[in-house]
Formats: structure tokens, C-alpha cells, sequence
């Protein structure tokens, strides 16, 4: 039972670990230093109606939040580059890569949120919002419990996962995995030695 | 015995005279002595069955004795429970439950598969092995992953269950898993000779391993494979064993019966998803209540393009693909 989803998650949790040093490294490579923010405004809390339970995004341990680096002494650098001082493993297959980068989803100035093309700042507990902008389809299908999978209670308590539990935001398409081993072709049993002369 | 004959001759005879003279008499008042081939023949079956238990255990006894699953009373079912109960405990070293939870009210559980997102990782084959007690050796399998050629489409005479890559999916091909669709009209159910298999008011089929005779007639129904037989004793190492069963399911079988999947009825009916459901790590199947007009099964009816497996059979299945893509 744990073998798909320890892979997802334990996947999503590094993609949002680079995700966010990522972000970092774009911040922190020059440009005007920060100005005094606002504290960032608070956000509803995930739906928690009693039949829907959204886990917690899968951050790696000590990586969020990412203020803890990207701080007001790190100066936000908003030009589009190649990143080289960090996040640097973090291969962006997500889109036209001529048109995708860090700040698209990741938000400048409030380092621990995302926010949407309206500039919208969202909390990564609802990371959804921000894919459901382009994935209107399979966001439809995953409020409907569709896309995706739903474990819990069939007429109950259900628990959702995030897209990220499962997708990679950095590079989405699903990788091929290992198959379990094919079924033995049918076989004469050993229960038969001694029945048969 | 009375009855109207009518003969082709047009003449109707109004009663039979009893078959022989202390026929009357049994049915009067049961003479002992009465020398009838029927009585002697059901004396002599009573004696040789008496005789021929008499080295056996109570509990085999009991369970020789055993009805059929639907005609016992609640005291007759809690007793056979008990007694498999402490069989299958001291087989396995371990606590082990047998539910006999019955259908719940206005349910018909239903199943989606999506063809566009399964990837032939055969995870939930082995989930189900492991949620429903199969034997390891001789191997049995309730769910067998097909992978076909996309170009051939949906057909079986292009299909390997065999497949065995480094990684799947492989390119040019899809998967389909198939198992047991539960059928509206099941083919399996009419065949079987002592009506060992039925469908429940929830519309998962099921099988009393106790009242099995292993003729193989409903696997020769099937049209999906989905029947399985235990050639040999299974064998189900005691730590591997699911102890939370049910009567209906995922029981211990013994050697020589039929089996086949129940929806995870030992689940299902607390309310819980099915094993294969929770294990696909592509989230590619579905299950709820049919009946449910906001449920996922009903979403995807009404919204994506369904297929249905030997749909000309009509056997109506009440499982589902799709394509979700």
C-alpha cells in the first residue's frame, strides 16, 4: 500500500525543496534589496469541511519556509537567467521554456508564496489554485475526485492530494516506472505428486 | 397425492392412488415398518452418512452439515463464524476477524478504470493479493494487467499479460487491467449448479467457499477471466495474512473451490476504498456508490467517454473504462 505513495510524495517533496532554492538563488543574485514588506496577508485555511482533507504540501525538512534565506539580505534579482549560485539541479520541463521561469509562479517579494497570474498571493497549501489556471479541465476532474486519487471512505471522510503530491511542478509529465513481476503462466501444481500414479 | 392428468386422448383422471399401499400410511401416520424402497434408501443413506462421520470432529460435522449461506438464521451464521474464527486464528497464529457485514441500503457500487492514465505497473495486482489473503503458490492473481498495441486498439487477440520491461509504459502501448466487472447480469452466477455463487442486493458477486464444489462451470462462463480456481492448497504465510476478512471474501480458501474479486468487500462495506484503488499511484481508479447522483461514477458517466468491456454480451457490467484524456 505505501509503494505509491511514498514515491510521489517523497518526489514532490524534493521538486518543491528545489522549487524553492530555486526561487532563492533568483532573488539573491543582485538587484535592489527588498523593501520593508507587509506581513503577508493571512490565508484561508484548506478546506476542512469534515469530508475533505488536503495534506500538507510535501516540503523537504528545513526547507520551508524559504524566508529563512531568502531574506531582506538577499536582494530580489528579477532578470531571466540560467540560475548557477543555487536551485541549480532544478531542469524546468514545464511548458515552452522559453516563456516559463522562477517568478512565474513563485512570488517575488513574499518568498513564501506563490501567486497567480493575477498576481493573487497564494499559500503552496493551495498550490492548486495556481495549476488549476491553465489545467482548467483537470482541475474540474480533481474536485470531482476524478483526476487524481482519493483514499479514505468511499461514502465518508476523503482525503485529497495536492497536484504536487504526485507531480513534479518543475517538470510534470509522469516518469516511467519499474513493473511489479508478470504472473506465471499457468502451471501444474505440486498438490497433484502422489495422486497421480 | 392428487393431481389432474390430462392425457392426449382428451380423458382427465381425477387422482392417483397412492404409489403403494404404505405410502398412505407414511403420510397418516408414519409406520416404522413400512418396507418402501424410498424410506429404506433414505435410512440406509442416514445410517451410512452416521457411520461414515462418526471418526470426524464436531466441527467438521458442523460444517458438513452446513446450509447454504442465505437460508441461515442469525444464531446458525454467528456459530459457523465463531467456529472459523478460532480455525483461521489457530491456523495463523494471529487474531482473525470474519465479518459477515451485509449490503448497506441504496448502494450499487460501481468502478472506473481509466485506460488513458493506467501504466501497466501492476501495483495494484499485488495489493490485492495482499488485502485478499491470495495464494502465493500456486500463484492466483484476481486483477491481470493487459498491455496492448495502440494501434490494434482494444483487442485481446493483441494482448499480452506477460509484459515484463524495465519500465512501463512502454511506447506504442497501453494497459488494461481486468478483474472481476461485477456484472448486472452475470453469466457466472447462472451456471453455477448449487448456487454456491450470487449476486448481493449491493451488486458485488460473490462466492461461500464453504458451499463450492469446484465444477468450474461459472469459469467457464466468464467472459472475462475473472474466476479463479484453487488447484492447489493455497499457501498464505502468517505473517503475510490479512486478518481483518470477510465470509464472502478474503477469507482463508480452502483447496478445490472458486474465487474471485469482491470489490475488497471486507472493505468496501466499512465504508472503505477498494486495495487496488488506494495503491494506484496514477490515480486511475475509481469506485463509489452508482446510485449516488454527486458521486465520482456518475461524474465520469455522465461526463467522460466510457467503454465497456464485451459490452455485446450483455452482461452489463458495473465496471467502467474510461478515458479520462
Amino acid at each position: 500500500m505505501n509503494i505509491s505513495r511514498r514515491g510521489p510524495d517523497r518526489r514532490g517533496t524534493l521538486l518543491l525543496a528545489a522549487a524553492f532554492f530555486f526561487a532563492g538563488a533568483v532573488f539573491s543574485a543582485g538587484g535592489a534589496p527588498a523593501g520593508p514588506e507587509p506581513p503577508p496577508a493571512a490565508q484561508p485555511a484548506p478546506p476542512a469541511s469534515g469530508d475533505l482533507q488536503v495534506p500538507a504540501p510535501p516540503f523537504s525538512e528545513g526547507i520551508y519556509p524559504c524566508s529563512q534565506c531568502h531574506n531582506k539580505d538577499l536582494p530580489v534579482n528579477r532578470t531571466r537567467r540560467k540560475l548557477e549560485a543555487a536551485h541549480d539541479d532544478i531542469a524546468l520541463q514545464h511548458g515552452p521554456p522559453e516563456n516559463r521561469w522562477c517568478l512565474d509562479c513563485h512570488h517575488a517579494d513574499r518568498r513564501d508564496f506563490l501567486h497567480l497570474a493575477n498576481g493573487e498571493q497564494i499559500d503552496f497549501r493551495h498550490s492548486y489554485q495556481l495549476c488549476g489556471q491553465c489545467h482548467g479541465d483537470k482541475f474540474r476532474d480533481w474536485r470531482a475526485g476524478v483526476h487524481g486519487k482519493r483514499t479514505g471512505q468511499w461514502n465518508g471522510k476523503k482525503e485529497y492530494l495536492l497536484c504536487v503530491h504526485c507531480h513534479n511542478p518543475h517538470s510534470p509529465r509522469f516518469k516511467p516506472i519499474e513493473p511489479l513481476p508478470p504472473p506465471q503462466p499457468p502451471q501444474r501444481t505440486n498438490d497433484w505428486k502422489g495422486l497421480i500414479p | 397425492m392428487k393431481a389432474n392428468v390430462s392425457k392426449p386422448g382428451g380423458k382427465k383422471v381425477e387422482s392417483l392412488p397412492p404409489a403403494s399401499p404404505c405410502a398412505g400410511r407414511m403420510a397418516d401416520g408414519g409406520e416404522s415398518g413400512c418396507a418402501s424402497r424410498r424410506a429404506f434408501l433414505s435410512l440406509a443413506g442416514v445410517s451410512l452418512t452416521v457411520l461414515g462421520m462418526g471418526g470426524c470432529s464436531r466441527e467438521a460435522r458442523e460444517e458438513f452439515h452446513q446450509k447454504h449461506f442465505r437460508e441461515l438464521s442469525p444464531e446458525e451464521r454467528q456459530s459457523i463464524i465463531s467456529r472459523l474464527e478460532k480455525e483461521y486464528s489457530a491456523r495463523f497464529g494471529k487474531n482473525v476477524t470474519v465479518g459477515t457485514d451485509p449490503a448497506a441500503p441504496e448502494t450499487q457500487f460501481g468502478y472506473a478504470l481509466d485506460l488513458s492514465r493506467c501504466v501497466g505497473c501492476r501495483r495494484c495486482v499485488y495489493a490485492c493479493v495482499q488485502e485478499n489473503n491470495q495464494s502465493r503458490d500456486p500463484q492466483i492473481h484476481w486483477i491481470r494487467v493487459l498491455q496492448m498495441e495502440k494501434e490494434q486498439g482494444v483487442n485481446i487477440h493483441h494482448a499480452d499479460p506477460y509484459y515484463a520491461p524495465k519500465q512501463v509504459p512502454e511506447e506504442g502501448y497501453f494497459y488494461m487491467p481486468v478483474q472481476c466487472q461485477q456484472c448486472k447480469n452475470p453469466p457466472c452466477v447462472k451456471v453455477c449448479p448449487v448456487q454456491a455463487t450470487w449476486q448481493e442486493p449491493d451488486g458485488i458477486v460473490t462466492v461461500d467457499y464453504n458451499w463450492c464444489i469446484g465444477c468450474r462451470y461459472c469459469m467457464a462462463a466468464c467472459p472475462y477471466g475473472a474466476r479463479h480456481f484453487n488447484w492447489g492448497t493455497p499457501s498464505l504465510a502468517a505473517g503475510e495474512m490479512n486478518s481483518e476478512t470477510h465470509y464472502l471474501g478474503n477469507r482463508p480458501r480452502p483447496q478445490g473451490v472458486v474465487e474471485k474479486c469482491t470489490f475488497c468487500i471486507q472493505r468496501t462495506r466499512r465504508g472503505r476504498y477498494p486495495a487496488c484503488v488506494e495503491i494506484c499511484p496514477t490515480g486511475s481508479r475509481k469506485f463509489g456508490n452508482l446510485l449516488d447522483p454527486d458521486g465520482e461514477i456518475r461524474y465520469i458517466l455522465r461526463n467522460k467517454r466510457i467503454f465497456i468491456f464485451k459490452e455485446d454480451l450483455n452482461t452489463q457490467p458495473k465496471f467502467f473504462y474510461f478515458y479520462g484524456v
